[in-house]
């Protein structure tokens, strides 16, 4: 209990990654907490490769956490660039009313 | 030992509590508070595992730049408040039972799941010893070599983002006075000054 290992980490990474999954089915009204709760789940990925990074003694680990860093930042600039220009054509953010959008 | 444990508990727990306040807070703004919470507190956790730099980088890239864009929009974005939280309770069971069997799935592999004690030696790029290279150093060494394609890619990912956030959001407004260097620099004297002989004491 009081050794820290891998499946400690791997635990509270667990946790952060169903709090996401279970954040995007809660907020279907607010598309900024989905993005949000996506951001939680990529944290929760970045846990997961930190831990095994150090305990397998494999830098690898750290460097794809980095790339998975870029694209969440790339992934975050765009999502809320859209959400910006929806709401101002739409004047709400709720996900339901997207899809007028299809035909 | 006893601290890393101390520390290890406090950060997780905080983690998780932010994350839990994150999707259930009522407030968008409280959200992106508790994601900056919840991020901050993960890299402590990183640092606590020996990832010196990317806890550095999740501080400054992510706590500087990306939730406080989060924070921005969401404060730009005026938002009912009220309005956000119908439904919420709708799909509070399916959303649950989906979460709980997912969490049940993550378990079952983590119970199950052994390293072979091989791995260790197959490392593709092994830490050297801290004191004698720090982190930042060897993730250097691996990343300008061995991922240098990697890297570059990753800065044309963020190039093309930036480039698509501008294109998204740039619009070209009606009814906005703007100078115009072009028609300034055309006007001739003759339009613009006028020279009147007033005669003292009757006004123009």
């Amino acid at each position: 209990m009081l050794e820290i290992g891998l499946a400690h980490y791997l635990t509270v990474a667990a946790i952060l990654f169903t709090l996401g999954i279970f954040g995007i089915f809660l907020n279907r009204k607010n598309v900024i907490v989905i993005l949000m709760s996506i951001e939680l789940m990529l944290l929760a990925v970045n846990i997961n490769l930190v831990a095994f990074s150090v305990h397998l003694n494999d830098l690898v680990g750290q460097i794809f956490a980095m790339f998975v860093l870029t694209v969440a930042a790339a992934e975050a600039a765009i999502g809320l660039a859209i959400l910006v220009v929806y709401f101002r054509n739409r004047g709400s953010i709720a996900v339901e009313d997207i899809n007028m959008m299809k035909g | 030992m006893i601290i890393q444990a101390i520390c290890f508990y406090l950060f997780a727990a905080i983690t998780i509590a932010s994350a839990v306040m994150v999707i259930s807070a009522r407030n968008p703004v409280h959200s992106v508070l508790f994601l900056i919470l919840a991020f901050f507190n993960a890299a402590a956790l990183f640092i606590l595992l020996g990832a010196e730099f990317l806890g550095m980088i999740l501080i400054v890239v992510y706590l500087g730049a990306v939730t406080v864009l989060f924070l921005f929009v969401v404060m730009m974005l005026d938002i009912n408040v009220a309005e956000l939280r119908q439904g919420f309770l709708q799909y509070l069971p399916i959303g649950g039972l989906i979460g709980l069997i997912l969490l049940a799935e993550l378990v079952l592999v983590l119970g199950s799941w052994v390293i072979t004690p091989e791995a260790q030696a197959v490392a593709r790029a092994p830490i050297p010893p801290i004191d004698e290279v720090s982190n930042t150093a060897a993730l250097g060494n691996v990343l300008y070599t061995d991922y240098i394609y990697l890297f570059q890619a990753s800065g044309i990912v963020l190039l093309v983002a930036m480039v698509g956030a501008i294109v998204l959001t740039l619009r070209s407004r009606e009814g906005v006075r703007r100078q115009s260097i072009r028609t300034q620099n055309l006007r001739s004297r003759e339009q613009s000054v006028e020279i009147k002989k007033v005669q003292s004491g009757s006004g123009v």
